[in-house]
């Protein structure tokens, strides 16, 4: 509310009625605050055990944008969760994720709003501190932000990488695109393709995890779904194979976004 | 969260998979009465400890092999003395091995074909995924990498489970005939129901046996739980094995840190797990080698992150500490607040970098500034990681 986004309602079950700060009414059901207020969009902090609910709850109740901040929502709930969205028009950000900002205009998330400007870099990120890292790098240097996504550090969530870039690409408040990853999955690698075959516009990667250890959080079996892939190495080569240029450390993220826009 | 291969073994019975029937023994001369008590004169004893590899691995004594068939329970009491309360090394372990604090004593099988039979996660379908082959009882990854067409995988949808056809077309495809083929089926939907039931992250049954008498068989089994469940699953947790865990990582667990445990000297606080291994390879690429993974989180107070720093300055292999914090929800001067707590009861004679960015940064330095403690501020992080690498040398 303090960065300007308007805040039309909130839900808590068992609390409706009430009125937050004397500005924003409190109902029992997302479904409720839709038809009362026409909300589009919702920031789900629910804890984990409940949070899954709360998210298919908001796409039942037809909201076009659902930001699920939660951390540690277990993986067979998230399962669910994807099998609900299937011919739904709602879209996922997270979960455990920072959420989304368009700074000066809107923020649904937990980032520290100073540290952005209005401006046509747009971000995307597996992580949320590394996000506010980056960020503040480019602003650092006097670049701002078009827009800056969270899509959250969990092996099943909401939008992509791929998501993410492909409406950067249509975006024409956006002139470049920094990715940030990190091992596990091949989230990267499918939007690096993505970035080869339909992306015009200047894409700067960064992976994270090259020194972790291998095995640990990751099964035998985990490691072969993902078809050998998921390792740091084999992602920033798989990066940089797709024009995708890669910073070689976190502080260098900004200094590598100047140097690809100079080109 | 891991589990021994008996506890496995225990679950997958309780579900409705055989498993060769076995017992478990802490010292020699259990294992000797309980061998004892088994009718079979074909019996194995294996090491219980939470890594793969046994029965290539050495013991630390010289001894070879942490899986050993006998034929007496005499010979099975002499094996037992020779495993327990010595240490294996297996390629799982890393150098330092693990302390064998039981052996699992269990029926040998007369074994006519070994298969493999695992459900994990993919990611990338976002469902659960059936993994077989007919190449048991190898290390799949070596399979997958020489036979990858040798490895059949079968996506299961959440919603509908596994299907009966899906469960015979697997049968068929692990070769199994007409005798086996509705045994086998069974076996595929008891696994699946313990993987759901339990929220598992993987069950992986290596080797999945068929024996010459026509039996199905789970002969080992390794079951891995998502963390993120374990709330809503009392069962499970209560078969954590604190012994099998780095302490560090236990104590952090305590507090609800998020701590990964490894053999550098830089120890490293951070908020985040993107950002924690990002230090972790910064420090690296400077030329220094981190201590630890550890991410604080969003939401830590005071307490946690005093928790948090205990432990790193605990570590005797830690010649510096970084702090790198880039707060969101999570606030600077309670970083701060924490240090300086922490300073007050843990002597902390190792140089200390701290570089604050975020939510309430002003504040958070302010905070150290006025302590006096002696910590080396940075404001970048490539500063602050080039500082820690060189204060970690100087104190060696």
């Amino acid at each position: 509310m303090e960065y300007g986004t308007k805040v039309v309602a909130g839900v808590t079950p068992a609390r409706g009625g009430e009125v937050f700060e004397g500005r924003v009414p409190v109902f029992d059901t997302v479904l409720e605050a839709r038809q009362q207020t026409g909300c589009n969009a919702t920031m789900i902090f629910v804890p984990a055990e409940f949070a899954a609910d709360s998210v298919m709850e908001a796409i039942d109740a037809g909201i076009e944008l659902v930001v699920c901040i939660t951390e540690g929502i277990p993986v067979l709930d998230m399962l669910k969760v994807k099998q609900f969205m299937v011919g739904k028009n709602s879209v996922l950000i997270g979960p455990n994720c920072p959420g989304i900002i368009t700074p000066g205009q809107c923020k649904i998330g937990i980032m520290p709003g100073y540290i952005h400007k209005p401006g046509t870099i747009g971000v995307v990120s597996r992580s949320g501190t590394l996000t506010y890292e980056a960020v503040w790098q480019i602003t650092s240097r006097g670049y701002g932000q078009s827009t800056c996504i969270g899509i959250g550090g969990d092996p099943i969530h909401g939008m992509t990488h791929r998501d993410a870039i492909e409406f950067f690409n249509a975006d024409p408040g956006t002139e470049a695109i920094v990715m940030i990853g990190e091992i596990g999955g091949g989230e990267e690698e499918e939007a690096a393709r993505f970035v080869k075959e339909r992306v015009h516009k200047p894409v700067i990667g960064f992976i994270a995890g090259a020194t972790a250890p291998p095995g640990r959080r990751m099964g035998h079996a985990g490691a072969i779904v993902s078809g050998g892939k998921g390792a740091a190495s084999d992602k920033i080569a798989a990066l940089e194979a797709c024009g995708i240029t890669v910073a070689k450390t976190l502080a260098e993220i900004g200094d590598t976004l100047m140097e690809r826009l100079k080109k | 969260m891991n589990i021994h291969e008996y506890q496995a073994k225990e679950l997958l019975e309780k579900f409705g998979v055989a498993t060769p029937s076995g017992r478990v023994a802490s010292t020699p001369e259990e294992a000797e009465s309980l061998a004892r008590s088994m009718i079979s004169n074909q019996l194995v004893v294996k090491a219980q400890i939470h890594a793969g590899g046994r029965g290539k691995g050495t013991f630390t004594s010289g001894y070879q092999g942490g899986v050993k068939l006998c034929k007496t329970a005499s010979e099975v009491g002499a094996v037992a003395a020779q495993m327990l309360g010595q240490t294996l090394v297996t390629h799982q372990t890393g150098e330092a091995g693990r302390l064998v604090r039981k052996v699992l004593i269990a029926e040998s099988k007369e074994i006519a074909r070994e298969l493999y039979f695992a459900i994990t996660l993919d990611r990338a379908l976002g469902c659960p995924v059936i993994i077989a082959s007919l190449q048991g009882g190898m290390d799949i990854e070596a399979v997958a990498e020489k036979s990858p067409d040798a490895i059949v995988r079968e996506p299961i949808h959440p919603g509908l489970g596994l299907l009966p056809f899906q469960s015979r077309k697997l049968a068929k495809e692990l070769g199994f005939g007409p005798a086996n083929m509705r045994a086998a089926c069974r076996l595929f939907h008891a696994v699946y129901r313990l993987f759901t039931e339990c929220d598992c992250s993987l069950v992986e049954i290596n080797p999945l046996v068929e024996t010459k008498g026509g039996e199905v068989f789970a002969l080992d089994a390794k079951l891995n739980f998502d963390d993120n469940a374990l709330f809503r699953q009392p069962e499970i947790v209560a078969m954590r094995d604190l012994d099998e865990e780095d302490p560090r990582e236990v104590q952090a667990s305590k507090f609800n840190l998020n701590y990964i445990g490894l053999d550098g000297n830089i120890g490293c606080m951070v908020n985040g797990a993107g950002l924690a291994m990002a230090t972790m390879d910064i420090i690296n690429h400077y030329g220094g080698s981190p201590a630890n993974f550890l991410d604080v989180g969003g939401g830590a107070n005071e307490q946690q992150v005093t928790e948090a720093f205990k432990i790193l300055a605990g570590d005797p292999n830690v010649k510096a500490i970084l702090v790198n914090i880039f707060g969101g929800i999570m606030k600077c001067d309670i970083i701060a607040q924490g240090i300086i707590n922490a300073w007050k009861v843990v002597s902390c004679d190792v140089p200390l970098v701290v570089r604050l960015e975020g939510t309430n940064v002003e504040l958070g330095k302010k905070l150290l500034r006025e302590s006096g403690l002696p910590i080396i501020a940075a404001e970048g992080l490539a500063e602050a990681a080039e500082k820690v690498v060189a204060a970690a040398k100087g104190s060696n």
